[in-house]
């Protein structure tokens, strides 16, 4: 028996009033797999993730993640839209870091960290301290853990955010161009961490980012957006030295050049 | 003794409530009138920062909008003829009003005044234009529209506050209502219908001033 | 002129006892029902939000002295009951400016940025979570300026209170007024009038010290610099 792709996205459709943005995408990412997602602005890439993570609903067709169905529930035997409820359950498998950070600023880096695990988990507060610092270690910031996250450089914010994320111990990651609110002194701080994630845990990844560099060494597969459908899917090696499609070699000249 | 509520007692009283109600809508009106044009005064010499001036202004407007107006109504009615000065009811209470709300129309303008982007001010120095035509000419013209749904808010509180003159004997609404109920002691028409009339009009001049908004807001 | 200051200070003075009364007893109710109404013109559920909607713009489109008046007058006359004048004046003050600070929750529960909430999906926390431990500490500092203001304008309509013969500041004065001479009312409403500053500067100062702690417990500073002494409105 095959194993069971962990992200299964069937004929997804999405709209926002007049714009179409995804119109009837197909999409299979591994258990494990390293998958980045590149593309100009406006291409559908974070309409992906937000559709991933329970933010949006699918106008059409079916989101799997980890074999159970976040988009519908069976109820009576019928299949129907899922609720809040159902969405919750299998949302609890994913995880997904903003551009923005979206740090609680009403809590302490360790009250972001712990809040969900002890809510949501039903972790006991002193485990839930216990696993934080262990991940305020590995993000570097074990200095910081009585702040205010309004106190802390864009870098620091988004590692405490990979750090709240991971908290969760979520099956599936999603990045959503972490590094583009930051200052471009902070950017490989950040890159480094998510190398060190993506080589020390077995999480399935879904990014969207800017960093060709990063995403050649830290890619299994990259994916190639434009208007809403993928127009490339191939290796990093591959894809992103010797593009076939010609969107694609634009994409890229145009991106490079702006460095 | 009919029921709870007395139709025929009601409509009997109505005449009397909506001459009343006129009254209210007049001190409101006129109250309105002197809270516009003290309030713009008050913020042009807070602006202008006229020495002295400046900081007594700042701390009378401040002080008196701390205070309850029913005491200030108070004031200039009972204190004022002491010192000479006799005003009726309505006089009276339309000072009390306006002097009240002008402390809070002043801000208004000022936050309207502030919104005028500098390179304004520095486009009429450039011009050598004088100085009323800066202020008439210029700012004003730009800062006033934009402050008008704030400044119907205010009408319509000073509105809803035109009933405490009523201590200083003003024939308002309510207190045709509390002659009335005073007459036949039949409280609950009287004093209802009043109520439902201030409903009447402050609603739709609510909603009158949220479509203001919006459109200060798009505009 | 001044032989009767400290018969008029005396009078006036056993007069703040029940203002302070009133004006605490409003606040306690206003924040209650600001809360309560507040949320529930927030709510999913339409009938929820009708009813308080319908609350709101009943208690803000009527005037407080006719609100004051039917439970004095009316509502006797309908249940055969005389509420106490002090009980019904802070009943009133709460229900007037109770829909005042539903507003104001309101608009400062929505003023959390959607990021937040998107955060909380994320971390499959529950919509009470949410609400309880990320919008509402959020939204508490948004909303403490505007209720220094609210709790100014209930401190000063308790002077309203002197009309259903509640005996506070503005009544004592009232009671001295016939009994004193010409040149004495003006020092009579001075003092009011101070006595009022004083309490009003109390209130600022306290909720300046609030809105302090809670902007700090979200890691910003205090709301912008305003430099008014009482009203806490910028000038
Ligand atoms: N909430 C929204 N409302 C309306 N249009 C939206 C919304 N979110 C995204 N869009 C539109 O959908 C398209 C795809 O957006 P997005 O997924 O953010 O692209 P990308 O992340 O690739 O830049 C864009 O045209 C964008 O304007
Ligand atoms: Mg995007």
């Amino acid at each position: 028996m095959p194993v069971e792709p962990m992200v299964v996205l069937d004929g997804v459709h999405k709209r926002y009033g007049d714009t179409a943005v995804l119109s009837g995408l197909d999409l299979r990412v591994e258990r494990g797999e390293h998958v980045t997602l590149i593309g100009p602005s406006g291409s559908g890439k974070t309409t992906i993730l937000r559709l991933l993570m329970g933010l949006e609903a699918v106008d059409a067709g079916t989101i799997h993640v980890g074999g159970r169905c976040l988009t519908h529930m069976r109820r009576r035997g019928a299949v129907v839209p899922a609720d809040e409820k159902h969405a919750r359950a299998v949302r609890r498998t994913i995880g997904m870091v903003f551009q923005q950070f979206n740090l609680f600023p009403n809590m302490t880096v360790l009250g972001n960290l712990i809040e969900a695990p002890v809510r949501v988990l039903g972790m006991s507060e002193a485990e839930a301290t216990r696993r934080a610092a262990e991940l305020l270690e590995l993000v570097g910031l074990t200095d910081k853990t009585h702040e205010r996250p309004t106190r802390l450089s864009g870098g620091q914010q988004q590692r405490v955010a990979i750090a709240r994320a991971l908290a969760m111990r979520p099956e599936v990651l999603l990045l959503d161009e972490v590094t583009s609110a930051l200052d471009p002194e902070l950017v490989a701080g950040v890159l480094r961490l998510l190398r060190l994630i993506g080589e020390s845990s077995d999480i399935t990844i879904l990014c969207v980012t800017h960093e060709i560099g990063f995403a050649r060494d830290f890619a299994d597969r990259v994916l190639m957006f434009d208007g809403g459908s993928i127009v490339e899917d191939g290796p990093p090696e591959r894809l992103l030295v010797e593009p076939r499609v010609p969107r694609t070699k634009e994409f890229l000249a145009a991106v490079l050049e702006g460095r | 003794m009919t029921g709870i509520w007395d139709w025929g007692y009601a409509v009997e009283v109505l005449p009397a409530l909506l001459r009343g109600l006129q009254v209210t809508v007049l001190a409101t009106l006129l109250g309105s009138v002197l809270a516009f044009a003290l309030g713009l005064v008050l913020a042009i010499v807070l602006r202008a920062r006229v020495p002295v001036l400046h900081r007594v202004v700042r701390a009378f407007v401040e002080f008196w909008r701390s205070t309850p107006l029913l005491v200030q109504a108070y004031v200039i009615y009972q204190v004022l003829p002491d010192v000479g000065i006799t005003l009726g009811s309505l006089a009276a209470g339309v000072i009390a009003l306006g002097l009240h709300y002008a402390c809070y129309t002043s801000e208004v303008y000022r936050a309207g005044i502030e919104a005028v982007p500098v390179g304004q001010w520095e486009a009429a120095a450039a011009l050598s234009l004088p100085r009323s035509r800066v202020w008439f000419g210029v700012i004003l013209p730009q800062a006033v529209p934009r402050v008008l749904p704030a400044l119907g808010n205010y009408v319509i509180s000073m509105f809803k506050e035109v009933p405490l003159l009523l201590a200083i004997g003003l024939v308002e609404v309510v207190t045709v209502a509390r002659q009335l109920s005073a007459d036949s002691f039949r409280p609950v028409e009287p004093l209802t219908l009043a109520g439902l009339l201030f409903l009447l009009v402050s609603l739709p001049a609510s909603i009158l001033v949220r479509r203001m908004e919006r459109r200060a807001g798009a505009g | 002129m001044l032989d009767n200051l400290p018969l008029i200070l005396s009078s006036l003075a056993a007069g703040v006892p029940p203002t302070v009364f009133a004006a605490v007893g409003g606040i306690a109710l206003t924040i209650a029902l600001s809360a309560v109404a507040g949320l529930a013109l927030l709510s999913r559920h339409r009938a929820v939000r009708a009813v308080s909607r319908v609350y709101v713009e009943f208690f803000r489109g009527t005037s407080e002295v006719v609100q004051l008046f039917w439970i004095f007058f009316v509502l006797p006359a309908l249940v055969g009951y005389q509420i106490v004048p002090l009980a019904a004046g802070i009943v009133v003050l709460g229900l007037n400016h109770g829909a005042y600070g539903a507003e104001i929750v309101r608009g400062a529960v929505r003023s959390v940025p959607r990021a937040q909430y998107d955060a909380c999906t994320a971390l499959s926390l529950s919509p009470w979570d949410r609400m309880r431990r990320v919008v509402l500490p959020q939204a508490v500092v948004e909303m403490l300026p505007s209720f220094t203001n609210l709790f100014i304008q209930l401190l000063k309509s308790t002077a309203l209170l002197s009309l259903v013969v509640v005996d506070e500041i503005v009544r004592r004065g009232q009671l001295l007024v016939p009994n004193l001479g010409v040149g004495e009312k003006l020092t009579i409403y001075l003092v009011e009038l101070l006595l009022y500053l004083g309490l009003a500067v109390l209130v600022t100062s306290g909720m300046r010290l609030l809105e302090r702690r809670a902007a700090a417990r979200v890691g910003r500073p205090p709301t912008a610099a305003r430099s008014g002494f009482a009203t806490g409105v910028a000038m």
